[in-house]
């Protein structure tokens, strides 16, 4: 790679960085009042109570839970996605990489919020924490919300090492580029970089080991969130194929919460050159495999249950596929299934857009997913005199939509902070790329050589 | 022997009156959320009467079923409650200790029948009826769970007056609110662990059967089946 066109790499990743427009206030403004908007309402909701939601006897649980669910599977995105393609060391994954990891530490830590904003009491959330007290209560480590602590705390801190560690020759970058207060910040960052070979050689296996460690923190932690549904005896939520349908369902959102990341980036910090058609043609494949798995899960969970003919589980299988839930059940299935399958298996139409027209049918199926495991299964126990519904009201919808802007704005401000792609890892990406070529040249050369050599 | 809480619910007896559910609040502080709320799924009625017709007009029968905390000896709620706010005591009631509750709501959740109820609002109590509020019964604040407690405060009175007076605990000397006001006398409360006691003899009973009891839960209530009869085939 010749020294212009990598100085031009390197400009053009850097300038949002650099470069502040007056765009960037006015959508931090606009992201900023949901997020306040969001956090005011739930100050209201501890201060008047749980009442002012949707929630009741029998359902218990709707929106939050909801979105818990659905934010920790967006987390999946990332790290799970980075850490497989760094494994089987997939070269199209560089530019990728960070938005991924970008978005499992945000979508982790608006997911982790939700338990604490379903709380009626959260100011002793603090309970959870096995400290040591003269009255010798310690959590009860029987119950899967001890576990989701744990798990959520373990898998936060996993992804916010696996995001910070490819950061740092980057923070060193930008420190090198930068003056004053801002470099003395990036100074700071980058914790005393000057890559020399015995830091990247430090770099790399740190790498490698946080890529493995994380691959099975990733999976158990969705699987421990199932575990809040499948460990209680509520019918359709006592299933065994919970712990894997949640980890694909995960994945599956994660993948199109990616795709669509990367298209808005694309197009607002003009990284055309960099996030290119193939990228999102790859992805789209992968969103594809996780569609047909999902599709499979789902097929698997109604089959058996209708087939098995519990009268307690056919209740709630009854209310999801043709009662008061069935629109929204046939909107799952047609914008996680229908929708994407032909998209992205047709090869015309797995365009950027295509894909980002599927990523977005997903993202809607997979929260009506989370949302269809939870509410009917509540709202049709087995005593049927007990049987209830659930319709949200202001105070949840405001809260969701704070969590949407909350992972809009602090996306924008990462891009703000942090070369959104790895600068470095695209360098070494393309450094690889010419090495290949140029052995394959010379092995072609040899080859020629000895063929004359032979005649 | 420590005793072991039970109760038997003849359905056979049971006229619906709600006379239980009425003396169950008084007793228990139990707040009224008023027709709104209730609409809205808010209401709180440690026991209930379940009211169910079967068959077509003019052949319909009506049953009813008191329904209360069953007092689990495998409690789906216990484990689940990462405070331990849900658990079982030692006389094998399922206590709710209403200050470590932090309001996950999972208890109730976990919960097939469906005998636990949230504080969703603070409580009210319109005057004058703040004045009859029961002084042996803590009132619950907003954000906690709370449920049947077969009034563990009549249980330690009467375990108190019997220390007092050195006497046995007799059968029958306790009885909860919703037993005393049974006017059919179709609720019987007393120790399980007691094979003579009026409990333990109706819960051997041929007529008598668990709610849901293919859970596994291991309810300590027992009720006994009703006899179906009509008055055309009588």
């Amino acid at each position: 790679m010749n020294p212009i066109a990598e100085r031009q790499m390197t400009d053009d990743i850097l300038r949002p960085v650099l470069e502040t427009s007056s765009k960037f206030y006015l959508i931090v403004a606009l992201l900023g009042t949901f997020v306040a908007a969001g956090i005011g309402t739930w100050f209201y909701q501890v201060y008047n109570g749980l009442g002012v939601t949707g929630d009741n006897w029998p359902v218990f649980w709707g929106f939050h839970e909801t979105n818990f669910v659905f934010w920790i599977g967006i987390s999946h995105a990332g790290t799970l996605i980075s850490a497989i393609l760094r494994m089987v060391d997939a070269g199209w994954r560089r530019p990728v990489t960070r938005c991924a990891e970008a978005i499992t530490a945000f979508a982790l830590m608006i997911g982790a919020m939700f338990p604490l904003i379903h709380l009626s009491r959260p100011w002793l959330a603090w309970w959870l924490i096995p400290y040591p007290s003269e009255r010798q209560i310690w959590p009860n480590y029987r119950s899967p919300l001890a576990w989701d602590f744990f798990a959520i705390n373990t898998y936060l801190t996993g992804s916010l090492l696996f995001l910070l560690l490819p950061m740092i020759p980057d923070f060193a970058l930008v420190r090198d580029r930068t003056t004053g207060f801002r470099s003395r910040v990036y100074r700071a960052l980058a914790l005393g970089w000057t890559g020399t070979p015995k830091q990247w050689a430090r770099l790399e296996s740190a790498m490698h080991i946080m890529a493995i460690a994380i691959i099975p923190v990733a999976v158990s932690v969705h699987t421990i969130v199932s575990f809040d549904f499948s460990m209680a005896i509520v019918p359709m939520w006592h299933s065994t194929i919970f712990g894997p349908y949640f980890v694909a369902g995960a994945i599956f959102s994660g993948i199109a919460a990616l795709i669509i990341a990367m298209a808005i980036l694309r197009k607002v910090l003009r990284l055309e050159n960099y996030l290119h058609p193939i990228h999102f043609q790859n992805l789209g494949k992968l969103l594809l495999t996780m569609s047909l798995l999902w599709g499979y899960f789902v097929f698997n969970e109604r089959l058996t249950t209708w087939y098995g003919n519990q009268p307690h589980e056919m209740g709630v299988f009854w209310a999801t596929q043709a009662g008061r839930y069935a629109p929204l059940f046939w909107t799952m299935v047609f914008c996680n299934f229908i929708l994407p399958l032909p998209i992205l298996s047709i090869r015309k139409l797995r365009t950027i857009t295509g894909c980002v027209v599927a990523s977005c049918g997903v993202v809607i199926g997979m929260w009506l997913e989370r949302f269809l495991i939870i509410v009917p299964g509540l709202g049709h126990k087995p005593i049927t005199f007990s049987w209830g519904t659930y319709t949200p009201q202001w105070v949840e919808i405001v809260i969701m939509a704070g969590s949407i802007a909350a992972m809009g704005l602090l996306y924008v401000l990462f891009s703000k902070v942090v070369p959104i792609i790895s600068i470095w890892e695209l360098k070494a990406g393309e450094r690889e790329l010419e090495h290949m070529r140029a052995h394959a040249e010379t092995q072609t050369a040899a080859a020629e050589a000895t063929a004359g050599e032979l005649v | 022997m420590p005793h072991r809480w039970g109760m038997a619910a003849d359905l056979d007896r049971c006229t619906g009156c709600e006379a239980c559910v009425a003396a169950c609040h008084a007793e228990n502080n139990i707040p009224t959320v008023g027709a709104d709320q209730s609409a809205r799924g808010r209401a709180m009625h440690w026991i209930r009467i379940e009211r169910y017709w079967e068959g077509e007009f003019p052949e319909v029968d009506l049953k009813f079923r008191p329904v209360l905390c069953q007092h689990c000896d495998n409690a789906p709620c216990e484990p689940v409650c990462p405070t331990y706010a849900s658990s079982h005591n030692e006389e094998g009631l399922n206590a709710q200790v209403y200050n470590r509750c932090i309001g996950t709501r999972y208890c109730a959740n976990a919960c097939e029948y469906n005998v636990r109820f949230f504080n969703w609002n603070s409580p009210v109590w319109e005057k004058p009826l703040h004045l009859q509020l029961n002084p042996d019964v803590s009132v619950r604040e907003v954000g906690v769970m709370e449920k049947c407690t077969f009034c563990i405060q009549r249980i330690n009175a009467g375990k108190i007056s019997a220390e007092a007076d050195k006497r046995e605990l007799k059968d029958g000397d306790i009885k909860p609110a919703c037993v005393q006001s049974c006017t059919a006398n179709a609720l019987v409360f007393g120790d399980l662990n007691d094979p003579e006691s009026a409990v333990s003899r109706l819960a051997r009973s041929t007529r008598g059967y668990k709610l849901l009891e293919d859970l596994g839960t291991l309810p300590k209530i027992t009720y006994l089946q009703r006899e179906t009869w009509h008055e055309s085939n009588s």
